[in-house]
């Protein structure tokens, strides 16, 4: 069974206007998505700043309300859910945040930052508290002393490591990673991911990574869903992604990919030229007289496409 | 031989900190030429934007020393007048700047903020600005000129916004571009947009370009000769090509190593061990990698590291390259010796 199902997920927000502010269109920032993770697996969210991206992952945390559509963790719906009814499933899914400057309170110390969501749901004592801090500390590799500094006395990367602490300390099933490393150094980013790829294996975790930078998804990602305008324009695994992409924003966002080899870089220049034509003169198969994305259609057994 | 455009001879910008001056930029060498891409790469804190800003003379004159020269025609800029900077910024150099939104001014009208350095800079009737603009805002690949023209910043998308901000680098034939991190606040498709369209123009106006970036692969596509900074020194310049083919310097291949790339599929990246040190904690004597490569011998390092001509026009500092290896590399081999001997 899949750890989660995600079934026409809408997130529309109202645009007020007019007389007494009156609802007059909704921005359609997710516009019915359906995906899947299987436990265990790294189910990728690519797409362009705007996408609908990162309102999907926080739709699926509980961070801001779905308009419609289903959310089933282990079969049960979390948008159906009560408050206090979803409150049992927070445990279960954490959320690694893009940017470890502010997502940090930094008038709290590490021990009360990865302290925070055990105090919430379990209730330990003062000693054993301190203990699971220094047992998660020390896993994501920081000194033990460092439970007493605060967050401006770390660098960025250790900063998303006291993060990723907090986001363990719960034992969750699934994180939803949203941009995680965007905001570090190349050599920093290498860190944390590699990090991120030692305590999946180790504590079971299945990751919806969320991010921009193609290069890190297919690195990371067993599955690839590709999000434009609110919508999926195509879902595959990575190896099917890039090197057999079939959608042309697909292509478009592969060919945008800088070219690593300098002496190929003006055939990439010809590629993206002829992508972009291929965009103008086949526009009508990809998209309809509204500009809306088909719904996916499968092509294989694991590849969907958003086509005619 | 093409004749050099900017030519920076033992640069070395020192910020006061609590009194004392500290060098973020330390002793850097390097020329540019006429149509050339120069590329200046490095992580954060290794001095490569300060680089910049000590060409421009646009840090703070009562904290910040700068020493050296750089000589721009025939002139050192550092021993300018203010006066006579300015009549070179802006006009002979332009500067194309991270953040397209910061970079302009809200209040006021693309077409203002274009024709603004040619009021200083250039003596045109208001027709033959205008004119002289909208030509710009096409070069720069924006088709209803007319339009934008009269558009402000925010109506515009950052792709756009970032045409605007080159359009106003390039207002008054600059023989020099400086391009601070041009492509980092952008989407990956408009990063390739940008990318595209520097090149193009750099092939019709022939300008000497300094690109400073982060990012190898917005290197490995636009640059024509790569200078790798690290704690404000040099360490390692090559042709492009040669760089990515050959590099040498131990940061320079740990760097390549480290990130994702699509043409091997590597189980674990490489990371590098230890921080980058701050300006103020930083060892100023011997090679300043060696913290983060200790499993290479102290005396594989030079006392005072230089610049070495390993391959015709291929310098790198410090002899460490020469011995330099990734541990994991070696994991097989020395289970291989132990088990033989």
């Amino acid at each position: 069974m899949s750890l989660l199902t995600v079934n026409d997920l809408k997130v529309h927000y109202p645009i007020r206007g007019g007389f007494f502010r009156k609802v007059v269109d909704h921005v359609r920032a997710v516009d019915g998505i359906s995906f899947e993770l299987q436990p265990g697996e790294t189910y990728g969210l690519v797409g362009e700043s705007g996408c609908g991206k990162t309102t999907s992952g926080r739709a699926l945390i509980g961070l801001n309300k779905a308009t419609s559509g289903e959310m089933l963790f282990e079969g049960k719906d979390l948008a159906k859910m009560g408050k206090a009814e979803r409150r049992g499933y927070t445990k279960d899914i954490q959320m690694i945040f893009q940017d470890p400057y502010s997502s940090l309170n930094g008038r709290k110390n590490v021990l009360s930052i990865i302290a925070e969501p055990l105090r919430n749901f379990e209730r330990l004592s003062p000693k054993e508290e301190l203990l699971r801090v220094q047992e998660l500390v020390a896993r994501v590799g920081l000194n033990p002393e460092s439970i007493y500094k605060y967050p401006h006395q770390f660098s960025g990367g250790q900063r998303q490591r006291i993060g990723i602490a907090r986001a363990l300390a719960l034992n969750p099933k699934l994180i939803i990673a949203d941009e995680p490393v965007s905001a570090l150094d190349v050599s920093v980013q290498a860190q944390v991911l590699n990090f991120m790829q030692e305590i999946q294996k180790e504590f079971d975790l299945t990751y919806l990574f969320i991010s921009h930078d193609l290069g890190i998804i297919q690195h990371m990602c067993d599955r690839i869903g590709i999000m434009y305008r609110g919508r999926f324009v195509e879902e595959g695994t990575a190896s099917e992604i890039y090197n057999n992409p079939q959608h042309v924003y697909t292509k478009r966002l592969i060919a945008a990919i800088p070219e690593m080899n300098p002496e190929k870089r003006f055939e990439k220049m010809h590629l993206r030229q002829s992508i972009n034509e291929e965009y103008q003169t086949e526009y009508n198969n990809y998209f309809d007289k509204d500009g809306r994305m088909f719904d996916l259609k499968k092509i294989s057994d694991s590849h969907s496409v958003a086509m005619q | 031989m093409k004749k050099p455009v900017l030519d920076i001879k033992d640069l070395r910008t020192s910020f006061r900190i609590k009194g004392d001056y500290y060098a973020a930029v330390d002793g850097v060498t390097l020329t540019v030429h006429e149509n050339e891409v120069v590329a200046i790469v490095g992580e954060s804190g290794c001095g490569k934007s300060a680089l910049a800003l000590s060409i421009m003379g646009l840090h703070d004159h009562k904290n910040t020393k700068l020493e050296g020269q750089v000589n721009f025609g025939d002139e050192n800029l550092l021993s300018l007048s203010r006066s006579r900077l300015n009549k070179v910024r802006g006009k002979d150099i332009g500067m194309i700047f991270q953040d397209p939104m910061t970079a302009l001014n809200p209040l006021a009208t693309i077409g203002r903020q274009i024709e603004e350095p040619m009021d200083y800079h250039m003596k045109l009737s208001a027709s033959d600005k205008k004119k002289r603009t909208m030509e710009l805002l096409r070069r720069v690949g924006i088709k209803n000129e007319q339009r934008v023209y009269e558009q402000y910043p925010h109506e515009l998308s950052g792709g756009m916004r970032q045409r605007v901000v080159i359009a106003i680098a390039l207002a008054c034939d600059p023989v020099l571009l400086l391009a601070d991190e041009p492509t980092t606040a952008l989407d990956v498709t408009i990063q390739a947009q940008i990318m595209d369209l520097m090149k193009e123009l750099q092939n019709q106006m022939k300008t000497g370009i300094i690109l400073i970036t982060h990012d190898l692969g917005v290197v490995a596509e636009m640059a024509d000769r790569v200078v790798v900074m690290y704690a404000g020194e040099v360490v390692e310049i090559a042709d492009v090509k040669e760089l990515f083919e050959n590099p040498l310097h131990p940061y320079t291949r740990s760097l390549l190593n480290s990130i994702p790339s699509n043409l091997e599929a590597k189980e674990k990246l490489h990371v590098i061990d230890g921080i980058v040190p701050s300006i103020q904690n930083l060892d100023r004597e011997g090679c300043r990698f060696a913290p983060r490569i200790e499993w290479i011998p102290e005396e594989d390092h030079e006392k005072n590291p230089e610049m070495h001509e390993a391959t015709p026009n291929h310098f790198v500092r410090c002899s460490c390259y020469k011995t330099f290896y990734f541990p994991e590399d070696r994991v097989g081999e020395r289970e291989y010796v132990a088990t033989n001997s």
